[in-house]
């Protein structure tokens, strides 16, 4: 980008190139602050010592922690499936020709896009699910995110350009075989990325399960600081500084996992069909 | 027509990063195990003498337990000296844990043969009227409103609302000294309206353990809870924290079951009454409460209903 | 059961709560949000790869996270915030990472061409992304954006479960006085569809504002 001409600035020249070197060690400079600042503070206030840390040196928390890993894998695993199959049936209802059948569609999806995903899986371990919080979690997870995947999956197939429902029909298709072969296919391509991020959320979003006793990393998290007791307190700060990573490890690793898979899909939708001008 | 570059956000090499990071983070299953406390398993007994014959004609919680060859007990996990998981060892321990153990025995169910499952004050009732627990020993006062929801074998034990401050804290002697300071306690327990009647300005959370830690930074002035559980973290924090020491309230702890499940209930209530009989209540808390030297107490009355 | 004992007056504050949170949270996401975009899309590497690394934290930690880590972490080195700004911070700075990547998108949307046309009729900088850039990747920006802002009143529920007196927590405390689950959370659905219908109306007039073709 530096060297390339951009929407903002066009292409740096010696003056230009000047003046950015000076703003990147002005800014390196003040980053570095931040940082050491943040670190001389944890570090002031005992968060380095060793009996913070000591907690994690034990095989039963090392097995605590990955136990939470699993615990959120699985409750990811099955709602990631339950929406992304509730997101396609919605966005049929959507998209349906019936208008009865399109109003339901969009009152559910409205409705479970509004409602915050605490108070729903919490309604649902307290009311339905009390001895599975799993499942609370899991059906709460599952109409959030399904709705909004139908959302995507909408947006999607509307901006399939038209003229490639207008050439399947004048083929003679019928409108599930246009939607089933010629829309859906390039709506879920070009909304890929979306679908995918949304996953993430997902994935992300199974930590409100610590709320109703399911235990997931989290709350495993939160029973290590808990149950720690140092001079200088609980470990919070260690706590946070190991889980964080695993979260945003696991994100990172379904992002990449999405767009290899976009990757390879890519490939395949250019053998078939030469790319467009 | 505008050019749209597709978002490409964060790049592969980061991700990849983080695999390895997670993948050291799965092979790093190696480490120590043990308790870094000596004497925390002193706090435990050996196990109780299990009765194989046990028998309850109409429990249908115990018939469940039974098939599934588990019984499963919902206790705290972070309350030292009365229900407290060992994260390094993967144990419990304390007085409410020998309680549940207790009448797990007398029930016909080895220490191999419970399941303990954590639960926070606030879903108590939610886990068993569901069934997600057979039954529940974690500092659960009886009172009416609770029995409505579910039933209560016992007390076992009688303890009453206190206040726990910094050490170096003197203003705060009672409960009518918290007017308008900030006090901690648990979203669900009943020590939140009692506070509240005294006029302090209460701030709720999920767990003590929370609670405590915002006494320890100074974000609140107190936490109010029960006498029992404040002397343990008393214990647990000796250089930072007290207990005031004047209780404010009789809070009678029971064996929490499903509403209906009389036969069970009476089962409990025997259970309880042998082992006060026999002198295993009263080593149980020797060697839990009373290690901070207090003499153990005579075991309440049982309220049979 | 929402007229009895005082509860509508509980319910009020938990209501207007939540929309305090959300609006204060929703001020600082915009800020910081719009700043991170600078810097990713700034000619500076470091200031590029700070909002990078920013934006890759905060949007793949949990929000419960962030929450614990502002509760309970940040009073550890001594800095003590009350729980409602710490609520904000939180939900601000998880937000402003989403806000970030829909507004650089935004950016990345504009063709270069229109950006060097203006420029070759001398307009400067400043001219060039007010008057240019920012008018057309605002329309570009508008849905997503609207997106995130429906998300966020919903997403502010967690700070319920961290001592702010909000409409889950009004729920929490209501459910302890054994009022029916189904009752309590139908009143409160009916809020949160308030809100969120209130937002998206907002977004829909802003969208049919007349602007610039294109």
């Amino acid at each position: 980008m530096t060297a390339r001409a951009s929407v903002l600035y066009d292409v740096p020249g010696p003056r230009a190139r000047a003046r950015y070197r000076a703003f990147g060690v002005l800014g390196a400079a003040g980053i570095a602050a931040l940082l050491w600042y943040v670190y001389a503070q944890l570090a002031e206030h005992g968060q380095f010592s060793a009996q913070m840390w000591a907690p994690f040196e034990y095989t039963a928390v090392q097995q605590l922690i990955l136990n939470g890993v699993r615990d959120t894998l699985t409750a990811f695993g099955l709602a990631a499936l339950l929406s992304l199959v509730l997101g396609a049936l919605l966005a049929a209802g959507r998209l349906s020709d019936h208008r009865p059948v399109r109003w339901a569609a969009s009152a559910v999806v409205e409705f479970f896009r509004a409602m915050p995903l605490l108070i729903m899986i919490f309604a649902l371990y307290q009311a339905v699910f009390s001895s599975q919080p799993l499942w609370a979690l899991v059906l709460g997870l599952g109409l959030y995110n399904g709705s909004v995947q139908a959302e995507i999956i909408r947006s999607g197939v509307n901006a399939v350009p038209r003229g490639q429902s207008e050439a399947a029909y004048a083929l003679g298709l019928r409108k599930t075989q246009v939607m089933a072969t010629v829309l859906v296919p390039q709506a879920v391509r070009a909304m890929l990325p979306a679908m995918i991020g949304q996953l993430v959320v997902t994935l992300k979003d199974t930590s409100l399960g610590f709320v109703i006793t399911y235990t997931e990393l989290l709350y495993a998290g939160k029973l290590i600081a808990g149950n720690t007791s140092t001079p200088q307190g609980y470990p919070y700060i260690p706590v946070v500084l190991v889980i964080a990573p695993i979260y945003i490890a696991l994100c990172l690793a379904l992002t990449a996992l999405a767009r290899w898979i976009e990757s390879r899909g890519r490939r395949g939708a250019n053998r078939r069909t030469p790319a467009p001008a | 027509m505008p050019v749209r570059r597709p978002v490409r956000m964060p790049s592969r090499r980061p991700a990849a990063a983080a695999l390895a990071l997670l993948a050291l983070t799965a092979t790093a299953a190696c480490g120590k195990s043990g308790s870094p406390s000596t004497g925390a398993d002193s706090a435990r007994s050996t196990g109780y003498t299990v009765k194989t014959d046990a028998k309850l004609d109409g429990s249908p919680t115990f018939a469940a337990a039974k098939a599934r060859g588990k019984l499963v007990i919902g206790a705290k996990a972070d309350q030292p000296g009365l229900g407290f998981e060992d994260i390094t060892t993967n144990t419990r321990n304390g007085f409410d844990i020998e309680i549940a153990r207790m009448v797990a025995a007398d029930l016909g169910f080895s220490d191999s043969q419970i399941e303990w499952k954590t639960i926070d004050s606030a879903n108590r009732e939610t886990a068993l009227a569901g069934g997600q627990i057979d039954y529940y020993v974690g500092t659960y006062s009886i009172n009416d409103k609770r029995k409505a929801q579910v039933s209560f074998a016992g007390p076992y034990y009688l303890a009453g609302q206190d206040l726990l401050v910094r050490k170096d804290n003197t203003d705060i002697t009672g409960p009518e000294s918290t007017k308008g300071r900030k006090v901690c306690t648990v979203t669900g327990s009943t020590s939140v309206d009692t506070i509240r009647t005294y006029g302090a300005d209460v701030t709720t959370f999920g767990s003590y353990s929370s609670c405590v830690d915002k006494l320890i930074t100074k974000d609140v002035d107190a936490v109010t809870t029960d006498d029992a559980i404040l002397k343990g973290y008393a214990a647990q924090n000796a250089t930072q924290l007290k207990v005031v020491g004047k209780p404010f309230s009789t809070e009678k702890y029971g064996v929490g079951l499903n509403k209906d499940d009389k036969v069970l209930r009476a089962a409990i209530d025997d259970a309880l009454k042998a082992h006060e009989d026999n002198g295993d209540w009263k080593s149980a808390y020797d060697r839990t409460l009373g290690t901070s030297g207090s003499a153990a107490p005579q075991p309440p009355a049982l309220e049979r209903y | 059961m929402l007229f009895e004992d005082g509860n509508f007056g509980l319910f009020r504050d938990g209501f207007l709560r939540t929309v305090e949170l959300s609006a204060a949270s929703a001020v600082l996401a915009l800020l910081l949000g719009t700043l991170l975009a600078a810097f990713r899309v700034s000619p500076v590497p470091v200031l590029r790869s700070f909002a990078t690394v920013w934006v890759g934290v905060f949007r793949n930690t949990p929000l419960t996270l962030l929450f614990f880590a502002v509760t309970f972490g940040l009073p550890r080195v001594d800095v003590h915030l009350s729980a409602f700004v710490g609520a904000v911070l939180a939900l601000g700075c998880y937000t402003a990472s989403f806000v970030c990547e829909v507004v650089r998108s935004g950016i990345n949307t504009v063709p270069v061409g229109q950006a060097e046309a203006a420029r070759s009729l001398g307009m400067t900088f400043g001219q060039t992304l007010v008057q240019i850039v920012l008018p057309q990747a605002g329309r570009a920006v508008l849905g997503p954006m609207s997106s995130i802002f429906i998300a966020l009143p919903r997403n502010s529920a967690i700070a319920g479960a961290f001592n702010v007196a909000e409409l889950y927590s009004v729920q929490q405390t209501l459910s302890e006085r054994g009022y029916a689950i189904f009752v309590l959370f139908f009143w409160v659905a009916l809020a949160y569809l308030c809100i969120s219908a209130a937002v998206g109306l907002a977004f829909r007039r802003l969208e049919h504002r007349p602007a610039v073709a294109r």
